[in-house]
């Protein structure tokens, strides 16, 4: 059973604000997910390597040459708050 | 010019190129049909009417010179999860409400300058979800039903397609978000195999699962549509260095002599009794063009929905940390910066994108990482290898592409693993990163059922070869709707 406590915990590890409703209905709906997930814990795949990715990527690396980089307007454009040429954060806490 | 709309793409495209029909009347004929049926159905969170007369008079222009590739002139639906250089894409979201991005996507490339877009489709947010109804933008209706919902995550693309909003869309695929809403529309809905098209410009959802598909009128308007996306971009380290075939070439061979096997498992009781009957005619019709038919086992298949309801969540919960109110999109003014990223997603984020991040970072923080993320991604390789398998001894797998036809507007809305169940047909494929197709197979309660054909990697031809073969065998005629 997933308490509100494990569920505040989370969303601070996720960055993410909840209401208290949200707090309230998360723990149950996780619950219940987790519950069915709980499945895929029956196979015994010990010898099983894991996929992460379904080709067979390696590196993908660029020749290392100069190219012209985003202006730094354009870059800042969609930003909701710039300051000067810069993205701009409140306070550091 | 109202026949126009009742046209397949590579129908329109063939006039277009004949001089019969211009690029400027196509649009015409596209954005006078939003008009009419977009209050209704909502499939677009923005449409660019404009844009899209601009833009046929720039191919109509390259047209009289020759040069301009089929696909060009033919107007198009984008889903709002790719990205278009000044034009606002939202995402379905509301902390992309505001955001306008700077380039194409690169799957628009070969559109030259630019797509002759109408419109930007609407989408459950981020891409997750099989109903269209978790966008921030109200939900999408389906065009055969306005109390149902068009399927998701790209139910705007398929509405748009269903409804002749245009004559084709693309939508986006990470557990079957192009093949399902296509099913329940009654369209062809194309996943191709992973990395076949770059996703560059794709606003990330799951980032080794992702794919861009056409959803079209007719499996050769899907081949045209893939011809045009399909390609190796350096842009894109996800994207595969494989050459690109020719998609419309041998279409239709016919499949005399192809394996064909029906996968046991995605036929069980999980299934309506009506999707699996339309599924055994098709498999029959095919069998009648010449095909062996058989049945075909992927014993994995049972663990694929919950192994992708933890791998989908975790790289949600990476992909989503970029929305933090510093470079882009909705900030809410806080005192702190902490504060600010946790009040700027709580209010920019919806219901089911709160609910994936807080699982995919449960099931990736210490001491749950062993028995959730890393377990699946070992059921993944155990559905890797079933695929091969079958794939040893059957060209082509069948099976219903969704467990039911499309479900009444709020019906599944407070039950989110009733909802995650729409998706138990199409989400091996997407682990497995095989191409996959649905193709409206007939009718059950009066509503489209889409059966799903899946081929192994980037064997696509043969695919859509024995798509073409399905779709002649079901007899289905796409007409607009309502």
């Amino acid at each position: 059973m997933i308490s509100e406590e494990q569920v505040r915990h989370v969303a601070s590890l996720a960055r993410l604000g909840l209401t208290e409703e949200e707090v309230r209905e998360m723990g149950g709906q996780l619950d219940a997910i987790l519950d069915s997930i709980e499945k895929i814990r029956e196979l015994d795949l010990a010898d099983t390597p894991p996929t992460a990715n379904p080709l067979n990527l390696s590196n993908v690396l660029r020749p290392d040459e100069p190219r012209p980089e985003l202006p730094k307007e354009e870059a800042l454009a969609p930003a909701p708050d710039p300051v000067d040429d810069l993205f701009a954060v409140p306070r550091i806490d | 010019m109202a026949d126009l709309l009742s046209l397949t793409a590579h129908e329109l495209s063939g006039k277009l190129d004949a001089g019969e029909v211009s690029v400027r009347e196509a649009a015409e004929a596209a954005n006078r049909r939003v008009e009419e049926v977009d209050g209704d159905l909502n499939s677009f969170v923005t449409t660019t009417p404009e844009l899209a007369l601009e833009r046929a008079g720039r191919v109509d222009g390259l047209l009289r010179n020759g040069g301009v590739r089929p696909w060009e002139g033919v107007p198009i639906a984008v889903k709002d999860v790719l990205s278009t250089r000044g034009v606002r894409t939202t995402c379905g979201s509301k902390i992309l409400e505001e955001f306008t991005p700077l380039y194409d996507a690169s799957a628009l490339k070969n559109f030259g300058d630019a797509p002759v877009m109408v419109g930007k489709a609407n989408m459950d947010e981020f891409a997750m979800g099989s109903s269209t109804e978790n966008s921030a933008y109200g939900p999408t209706k389906n065009p055969w039903d306005l109390n149902r919902v068009p399927g998701g995550s790209s139910g705007g693309s398929a509405a748009a397609v269903a409804a002749g909003e245009g004559w084709w869309a693309l939508g986006t695929d990470t557990g079957g978000s192009v093949r399902q809403p296509a099913a329940l529309c009654g369209i062809v809905g194309l996943k191709p195999t992973y990395g076949r098209v770059s996703r560059y410009g794709l606003i990330s959802f799951g980032s080794s699962l992702d794919c861009i598909g056409p959803m079209t009128r007719d499996v050769r308007d899907s081949a045209l549509l893939l011809q045009a996306i399909a390609g190796h971009d350096p842009r894109d380290s996800t994207s595969a260095n494989v050459e690109v075939p020719d998609y419309l070439a041998g279409l239709d061979a016919g499949v005399e002599g192809l394996r064909v096997g029906v996968v046991t498992e995605l036929m069980d009781e999980r299934i309506d009794a009506g999707v699996r009957e339309v599924v055994s005619k098709v498999a029959a019709g095919l069998e009648a063009a010449g095909a062996e038919v058989g049945e075909v086992s992927l014993p994995h298949a049972y663990y694929a929905l919950e192994a992708y309801y933890i791998i989908a969540p975790a790289e949600v919960s990476s992909n989503l940390a970029r929305f933090d109110g510093v470079r882009y999109g909705l900030r809410v003014q806080a005192d702190g910066v902490h504060e600010m990223y946790r009040k700027t997603r709580e209010a920019g984020f919806g219901a089911e994108a709160k609910r994936r991040i807080m699982l995919g970072t449960y099931a990736l923080s210490s001491g749950y990482y062993d028995a959730y993320y890393a377990q699946a991604q070992k059921v993944r390789t155990k559905i890797v290898e079933d695929f091969r398998d079958a794939y040893a001894r059957y060209d082509v797998l069948v099976s219903p592409t969704s467990p039911s036809v499309a479900f009444e507007i709020g019906a599944k809305t407070d039950d989110p693993l009733a909802m995650y169940l729409q998706d138990i047909c199409a989400v091996p494929a997407s682990l497995a990163g095989v191409p996959a197709i649905s193709i409206p197979g007939g009718l059950a309660d009066g509503l489209p059922v889409g059966v799903q054909l899946m081929g192994d990697h980037f064997t696509e031809p043969m695919l859509l070869r024995a798509a073409r073969a399905a779709e002649q065998a079901a007899g289905f005629e796409f007409a607009p709707r309502p």
